[in-house]
């Protein structure tokens, strides 16, 4: 059983990206969408962290991105929000660090 | 697939009200079953048919209801969470001795049981919140 | 088949009301017959601190009924551990939540176990469905 985690606030309000790369076990996927794009603009920290992460693939919700004008870094994957029902239908279950 | 979708967050405040009916939207285009939306702690304020927010941005809660309408998703609002912040049906208003009842067509109000219940029937239950 | 249920506190008690109508849940859930935990990380291990007195704040102290969750059956309390040193508390700062063993003559044990991160990863991917509020 792998989980989708999902992250929708921003890295610099809140810890809850940090304790999503606690937990997200390999096998795992990342979801940033709201707030949580913020993370995934190129070049970023965050984004070099995340790509760190053995075996974690990890993703960016295209519309959250677009909307706050950040470009994502070429090692995120971006899909939609019928991208993001495929990602919670391929993992066995979605967890939401709020 | 079946899906349950939690809403921990009222309309507007946060994005998650918008996220999660977005989320709802492409689940059932996408050919899947919408078990059930169930609303808790300030997410009970999308059920409130008083809002009139401005014309040229999203209905939040007329989106809900329409959803119900065109789909027949059950959207269901806590009751212990609802009678906190003011959100009442016809019956819930008289047996609470209100003067007024303002939930919106679509919703109804319910026990945490549903929440419970969705969790265990569902294959995916999806939270969106602050 | 019974699903096994996490509900995951990360927040701080009396602050936001999360902590409070997250252990709502927990009771009422109680009575489904699955097989639930619960789990404290980050601030949520505020709610298990001992010694909570909210009258003068004028709100309900909740974190009360804690101490009720063995009479529910929710007998797996997984306390994270970083959490707690990352906060200066130890297990003695917490209150004692017990619950009664009917399998071992209704001796009374600890609810309460402490986890490393690591191991509270491995426990929320070994759940069906996690509970966040």
């Amino acid at each position: 059983m792998a989980t989708l985690h999902t992250v929708n606030k921003s890295p610099f309000e809140r810890t809850s990206l940090q304790r999503c790369m606690d937990f997200a076990l390999p096998g795992c996927a990342i979801l940033l969408l709201e707030d949580g794009v913020y993370a995934a603009r190129t070049g970023s920290d965050y984004a070099q962290q995340l790509k760190s992460l053995a075996d974690v693939r990890v993703f960016v919700l295209g519309p959250d991105a677009q909307a706050r004008g950040v470009s994502v870094d070429a090692t995120i994957g971006v899909v939609d929000y019928v991208g993001f029902v495929e990602l919670a239908v391929e993992f066995s279950k979605v967890q939401s660090w709020l | 697939m079946k899906f349950g979708i939690l809403v921990n967050e009222g309309p507007y405040q946060h994005q998650a009200a918008d996220t999660a009916y977005q989320f709802a939207a492409a689940v059932l285009s996408s050919g899947h079953e919408l078990q059930r939306v169930f609303f808790y702690h300030d997410g009970v304020n999308n059920a409130t048919r008083l809002t009139t927010p401005p014309q040229d941005d999203r209905h939040i809660v007329n989106r809900w209801s329409q959803l119900a309408a065109d789909h027949g998703v059950d959207l269901v609002v806590c009751v212990a969470a609802a009678q906190r912040r003011g959100i009442a049906d016809v019956d819930e208003a008289r047996r609470n001795g209100k003067d007024a009842d303002n939930l919106a067509p679509g919703f109804r109000i319910s026990g945490l049981g549903q929440l419970i219940e969705t969790a265990i029937e569902a294959d995916r239950l999806v939270s969106f919140g602050d | 088949m019974a699903k096994r249920l996490m509900y995951l506190n990360r927040r701080a008690p009396h602050g936001s009301v999360y902590a409070a109508e997250s252990l709502e849940v927990v009771l009422i859930g109680a009575a489904f017959d699955q097989q639930v935990c619960m789990a404290f990380v980050d601030d949520g291990v505020f709610q298990l601190l001992e010694g909570q007195d909210t009258s003068a704040i004028g709100i309900k102290n909740f974190t009360r009924a804690f101490k009720a969750l063995g009479d529910y059956d929710v007998t797996e309390l997984y306390v994270e551990q970083e959490s707690l040193t990352e906060r200066g508390l130890s297990a003695a700062d917490l209150m004692s939540i017990t619950y009664e063993d009917e399998d071992d003559d209704w001796n009374e044990k600890p609810s309460m176990q402490i986890v490393s991160r690591a191991q509270m990863a491995q426990l929320l991917e070994a759940q069906d469905v996690v509970f966040n509020f």
